[in-house]
């Protein structure tokens, strides 16, 4: 298994090396070109996978949590069991601390909270989605607006998938903690809750991202010009580098 | 942190029965209880009833905890062996029960726990075998957890490699056999070598499955199976005082793992008397005490197992790691050994003895 990375690594990187040093030596080193991807790729996409992202990374931290969580609650709390009679006439186990059940229903709760985020971000962030002409898709303001969704959405995503994580460790930890002595509860929970926040963060940041959407949108009516101006249509900017590029040889 | 995240898809539910089993392992409370007892009858109920009458047997109070009534449908005349042999069937019972249910690579390392008791029973029957003892008799008093299907037949060889090639090899333990296949007759001496080579071998075999699993599981395990070696290098070298072993043959049995191990190991081959061993042992603060003749009356090994228990309790202050599985067999067995202690001062009538069990929890 520690092998496995090392030769993943090794030819990773060789590969690119590789295909660094063709594009570079074949004098097309201009094919890898960050800065075109960025920009010609369409908002759309960009703001749908961010969307995707949002909603997806979300969910596999809910789940993540729920695969902690559920062991707590059906294995730790139903089956903190013991084989009370193993040998004796009765070969019913019994569970052992019934009682914790219910209480880390609280951190399965916790969990289901990360998901719901993630839907709600979806929702707020598929609002700003509209209907744009394409010779206007290449705007300064739809390229903003796609790039806030994707990298809010990816914000929020990955806040929500360590925020399940992180809970989910705690979680578990906590019915453990809880098993053994009933007092623990509360003050593990609190190192829970402080965990669970950590998807608010996400949620506050994803907000703010696209919030600033607004911001821009005011400056380019303030100035109609800031539009036209920055505008990147896309085969005009290509055509602007073709000469650039034949002067070349 | 990796196994952390991953913990619960694969141990979560093994994990949470042993931590539910954890929590019967008797407390100090319970065993003021056992050593209030009148007699051993009283012992069967420790288990069930807690606040039992003081004057009720030993029987009664173990009823009250955990245990339950696994002593009810024993005659009335309890012996302390019947106790003791309950005691390692349940325990045994609960060890197959997690056994079953885990995956890899816990699986495995329950397998690695047994391995040190199949080593005790191929020791138990060559040397039974040695003095011509009857193999019905051996059988029963080979511990559960080690017994394997060819056992039986280890009664027949009657030399190493006899013995390594009609029933071992198909073992677990064949591979640790490997270094002591050179050693020709069975007698008392080979015997002693052949146990603590292939308990030399066990423990870095086990040492290095390990660290191999790395993270929390390495850290605990490295400290308990350290100290497991180092205790096992000061019993070989105070063992082979006025034996003819020589010291080069005495080095080559001390485990190449521990705390002791180079320079501590180094100074123990040349030791010719304790206080030889204890100035290599006072390295370590920890192990000074062992040599500290003037606290208690209690023998060094009897320091050993409490430093032992000492280090498997810690092992429960962590999660996320298989130290638990190892130390919860370990203190059972030293549960075990007390409450056979216990009811054997009763039986006895030594009761000014019996406050030298170690509490556990």
């Amino acid at each position: 298994m520690g092998y496995y990375y090392a030769y993943l690594a090794g030819i990773s990187a060789s590969v690119l090396t590789a295909v660094g040093l063709y594009l570079l030596l074949t004098g097309s080193g201009e094919a890898f070109n960050v800065g075109l991807l960025l920009q010609t790729v369409s908002p759309y996409s960009w703001a749908l996978v961010g969307i995707a992202l949002c909603i997806g990374l979300s969910v596999t931290g809910a789940a993540w949590r729920d695969q902690e969580a559920t062991q707590l609650v059906t294995f730790r709390g139903l089956a903190c069991m013991e084989l009370r009679s193993l040998h004796v006439d009765t070969n019913q186990p019994a569970v052992k601390t019934p009682r914790i059940q219910s209480r880390n229903l609280i951190s399965i709760i916790f969990c289901e909270v990360v998901a719901i985020y993630g839907v709600i971000m979806a929702i707020v962030y598929s609002a700003k989605l509209n209907d744009v002409a394409p010779d206007m898709l290449y705007s300064a303001s739809n390229m903003f607006t796609g790039h806030a969704l994707f990298w809010g959405g990816l914000t929020v995503g990955l806040c929500n998938l360590f925020c399940g994580v992180c809970v989910g460790i705690t979680g578990s930890s906590a019915a453990l903690a809880d098993a053994q002595d009933s007092q623990l509860f509360v003050k593990v929970l609190v190192v829970e809750i402080f965990g669970s926040v950590l998807g608010l963060f996400g949620l506050i940041v994803g907000l703010l991202a696209v919030s600033l959407d607004s911001i821009l949108r005011v400056y380019v009516v303030c100035n109609p010009l800031a539009d036209k101006k920055n505008s990147l249509s896309f085969p005009d900017w290509q055509s602007t580098r073709l000469p650039m590029k034949t002067s070349l040889y | 942190m990796a196994s952390a995240a991953v913990w619960n898809a694969d141990n979560g539910f093994v994990d949470g029965i042993l931590r539910g089993y954890k929590s019967g392992i008797l407390n100090s409370s319970h065993y003021l209880n056992l050593t209030q007892c009148e007699t051993v009858e009283g012992m069967k109920y420790i288990s069930s009833a807690g606040g039992a009458d003081l004057n009720e047997n030993v029987r009664l109070q173990l009823s009250a905890t955990d245990y339950g009534n696994f002593l009810q449908n024993e005659p009335s005349p309890i012996s302390t062996s019947t106790i003791s042999e309950k005691l390692t069937q349940r325990l045994v019972a609960e060890f197959d029960f997690l056994r079953t249910q885990a995956v890899q690579p816990l699986a495995k390392f329950l397998d690695y726990i047994t391995y040190s008791y199949m080593i005790d029973n191929v020791v138990l029957l060559i040397t039974g075998t040695l003095h011509e003892r009857d193999t019905h008799e051996l059988l029963d008093r080979c511990h559960p957890l080690g017994v394997f299907d060819t056992m039986p037949a280890l009664c027949v060889a009657t030399t190493v490699s006899e013995l390594y090639n009609t029933v071992l090899i198909e073992t677990p333990l064949a591979p640790y056999f490997a270094n002591c296949l050179s050693a020709q007759d069975l007698d008392e001496l080979n015997i002693e070598i052949i146990r603590n080579t292939l308990y030399k071998a066990y423990l870095e075999d086990f040492y290095d499955f390990c660290q191999k699993i790395g993270g929390p599981t390495a850290e605990i395990m490295g400290d308990i199976l350290q100290f497991e070696a180092d205790r096992r290098t000061i019993n070989i070298t105070i063992n082979s005082f006025g034996t003819e072993l020589p010291k080069e043959d005495r080095k080559k049995l001390y485990p190449n793992i521990g705390r002791l191990f180079p320079e501590g190991n180094a100074a123990l081959a040349t030791a010719d008397d304790i206080d030889q061993v204890k100035s290599a042992c006072e390295v370590f603060s920890e192990y000074l005490i062992f040599f500290d003749q003037a606290v208690g009356e209690s023998t060094m090994e009897d320091k050993f197992f409490a430093h032992e228990v000492f280090l498997n309790r810690l092992a429960w202050q962590q999660q996320f790691h298989f130290g638990t599985f190892y130390a919860y067999v370990k203190l059972k067995e030293q549960e075990i050994r007390n409450i056979v202690w216990i009811s054997e001062c009763i039986s006895q009538n030594q009761k000014d003895r019996i406050s030298s069990y170690i509490s556990i929890f």
